[in-house]
């Protein structure tokens, strides 16, 4: 996206209703370039209509959300996914993101926060609901660390920093970006940038626990 | 973040220091000239050393730190001086301090005279002895003693909690292990025989044996007689006091359930007086709670035996998203078994969602709750009207004494962070009583 262009936006959602609910919500704030309701149709249109963000719910009847972001992937690098679903495993939503989306909000969100995570994913930062952030938390300090079926390429990658793992607390307790900045004395910037860090270590890690998701997914 | 701000910040986001419950930094600030208040939030005994330390402007582990070093240093008499300051210093937010309502508290007064008589006798008997090295810590013991007396007698609920558990280990009396209890007095034994058998041996050098301990004989046996039958009403006394104040504990917890429960469902009632439906739906739920705790001993509200922190997270979200129609959002990290605190801090979360969706006027509340191998921490958060927490009169019941209380009844701490138009946390801490992490 480039200056203060509208992002072009593209939902896939196997409910009509709520397509045209996020639209409405939406607004005039982004230009909604096309809609799709399954997983085929979607990897057409989207590839047609090349958007800078794609609003896409994590079941989808075709073989769910992460297929079209995998399928994107290659064809389309700058296309980039933001999950949005009503309530989901923990494991079907590391999976999206492991794919390369990069954020996940859940659907009670407001319509002008959805506007401002829209905006965040064009700009290629990261979106974590509280909700993302209580799993990742979950995630990183359950599971122990890669066991011997499965070394560690980049011990870096496999553990959250403590201060990562702090911005995630806030984010889950229901703080804003700014909030979270105000409370640890950083700057918007920094949090942004320890969100992405943390979208990085989600999507490379070999820990075993996320890779264990992911291959469940057959996606390693 | 410059070393000054120590004071202010300590807890929660430095690495390492992770009690959230009792350190978080304040949304208030510090003014320089104000009176010397001991700090409700930041305190690890009596708050005295955090109140100083805000007052003057320095780090308040620093300030812990010359505080314990100089008690020891002192033999004691510093320790003394602390707990005199918590005598006289009030509370912030608290109109009087603690010596103001000890004055008028006369059988308080008796136990600590009763008390420090008791030491003071001690004292001579040693001196008798000539043990000086000992007598030197009884004054100070005397004067902590009878002081902590006065405070665990007069202070707000949540710190006789506090002295409770201070006081506790010394005296052998926690129900959880009757071993500690003994092994603490065995070691109080030992100590006592063998000072015991050193003053009798360095007295045998000098003088003939039986002289100085037929006098000893006499002399303990004289003060007994003369002040034997006022230690022993003083020691039935406190058997009184105990249960005095067990009763009280079942009385404020029934209170605390009857607020939760039944006035919170007649407030509905009234709320949605025109909708005849939803008033016999709620009557009728209502009933039937408080019909098995009546019956069958079970809590209303209360969560069932068999379910976990994160499900009873998960009922909270679903009860109060029903009963007000206030979205939720409730994201738990970990989960283990439900015990009797854990409960607690549950029924306790509950009540401040519940406020939280009553007063706050914010669409959506968060609800987070992290269980660590030490402790449970939950924070509910809401983006709505706040308040300010020293203008709540003490009265209120909701806040004061379903959260609060609740949570110092276990051993919990709950803290309450709003400001005007910024919204409300609370965040509550148990700590874990057996660290058997289960595993989802």
């Amino acid at each position: 996206m480039t200056g203060d262009a509208r992002p072009r936006v593209f939902i896939v959602d196997d409910h009509g209703l709520f397509r045209s609910g996020v639209r409405s919500e939406l607004g005039d704030e982004v230009e909604v370039v096309g809609e799709a309701e399954d997983v085929a149709p979607a990897i057409d249109r989207i590839a047609a209509t090349a958007p800078d963000v794609v609003l896409l719910d994590v079941h989808l009847p075709g073989g769910g959300g992460q297929v079209v972001v995998t399928a994107m992937k290659q064809s389309h690098p700058q296309v980039r996914f933001l999950a949005l679903s009503a309530s989901d495993a923990p494991e079907d939503v590391i999976a999206v993101i492991r794919a390369g989306a990069r954020g996940y909000v859940t659907k009670t969100i407001s319509g002008a926060e959805l506007v401002d995570a829209v905006r965040r994913v064009a700009a290629g930062d990261a979106v974590f609901s509280p909700r993302l952030a209580g799993f990742v938390l979950d995630a990183f300090a359950s599971a122990a660390p890669p066991g011997p079926q499965a070394p560690s390429l980049d011990p870096e990658l496999d553990q959250l920093t403590l201060r990562e793992r702090e911005v995630l607390r806030l984010i889950a307790r229901g703080y804003t970006y700014k909030e979270i900045a105000r409370e640890l004395f950083i700057s918007i910037k920094t949090v942004e940038t320890h969100v992405s860090s943390v979208l990085r270590k989600l999507q490379l890690s070999t820990r075993h626990q996320l890779a264990r998701w992911a291959t469940e997914r057959r996606l390693a | 973040m410059p070393p000054g701000h120590a004071a202010r910040t300590e807890g929660g986001q430095w690495p390492g220091h992770r009690h959230f419950g009792r350190g978080p930094r304040r949304w208030g600030r510090w003014h320089h000239g104000e009176p010397l208040r001991r700090a409700r939030e930041d305190r690890l005994v009596g708050g005295v050393a955090a109140g100083l330390a805000q007052r003057i402007g320095r780090d308040v582990t620093t300030v812990r730190i010359i505080i314990v070093v100089a008690a020891v240093l002192s033999g004691g008499f510093f320790a003394a001086a602390y707990v005199v300051a918590w005598l006289l210093i009030p509370m912030e937010g608290a109109q009087g301090n603690i010596a103001g309502k000890a004055l008028t508290d006369r059988r308080g007064l008796a136990l600590a005279a009763g008390y420090g008589s008791l030491l003071i006798i001690v004292r001579i008997l040693i001196s008798v002895f000539r043990v000086g090295w000992l007598s030197s810590f009884l004054w100070p013991l005397a004067l902590v003693g009878a002081g902590l007396i006065l405070i665990w007698r007069n202070a707000d609920e949540d710190e006789q909690a506090m002295v409770r558990s201070l006081v506790q280990p010394f005296l052998g009396l926690t129900t959880k292990s009757r071993w500690t209890g003994f092994v603490i007095r065995l070691t109080v034994a030992v100590i006592l025989l063998a000072g015991g058998v050193a003053a009798l041996h360095s007295a045998h050098e000098n003088i003939a044996l039986l002289t100085p301990l037929a006098g000893v004989a006499l002399l303990i046996s004289s003060i007994v007689v003369l002040l034997g039958p006022w230690w022993l009403r003083i020691a039935r006394d406190l058997v009184v006091e105990r249960q005095a104040r067990v009763r009280a504990e079942e009385r404020a917890d029934i209170a605390s359930r009857v607020h939760d429960s039944v006035l919170q469902t007649l407030a509905l009632i009234q709320r949605r007086a025109d909708q005849p439906q939803q008033v016999i739906a709620l009557a009728r739920a209502q009933e039937r709670e408080l019909r098995s705790w009546l019956f069958d001993g079970r809590p209303p509200g209360s969560i069932g035996e068999a379910m976990t922190l994160a499900g009873g997270i998960r009922l909270i979200q679903q009860e109060v998203e029903a009963q007000h129609g206030v979205a939720v959002e409730a994201v738990t990290v970990g989960d283990c078994a439900l015990d009797e605190d854990l409960a607690a801090l549950l029924a306790a979360a509950r009540e401040a969602t519940v406020n939280a969706v009553k007063w706050s006027g914010a669409t959506v509340v968060s609800l987070f709750a992290e269980v660590e191998p030490a402790e449970v921490s939950v924070f509910v958060r809401d983006r709505g009207k706040g308040f300010d927490p020293a203008a709540v009169p003490a009265d209120r019941k909701g806040l004061a004494e379903s959260v609060r209380a609740r949570m110092a009844r276990r051993g919990g701490i709950a803290n309450v962070r709003s400001a005007p138009g910024e919204g409300t946390e609370v965040s509550l801490t148990m700590p874990r009583a057996a660290a058997t992490r289960s595993q989802a």
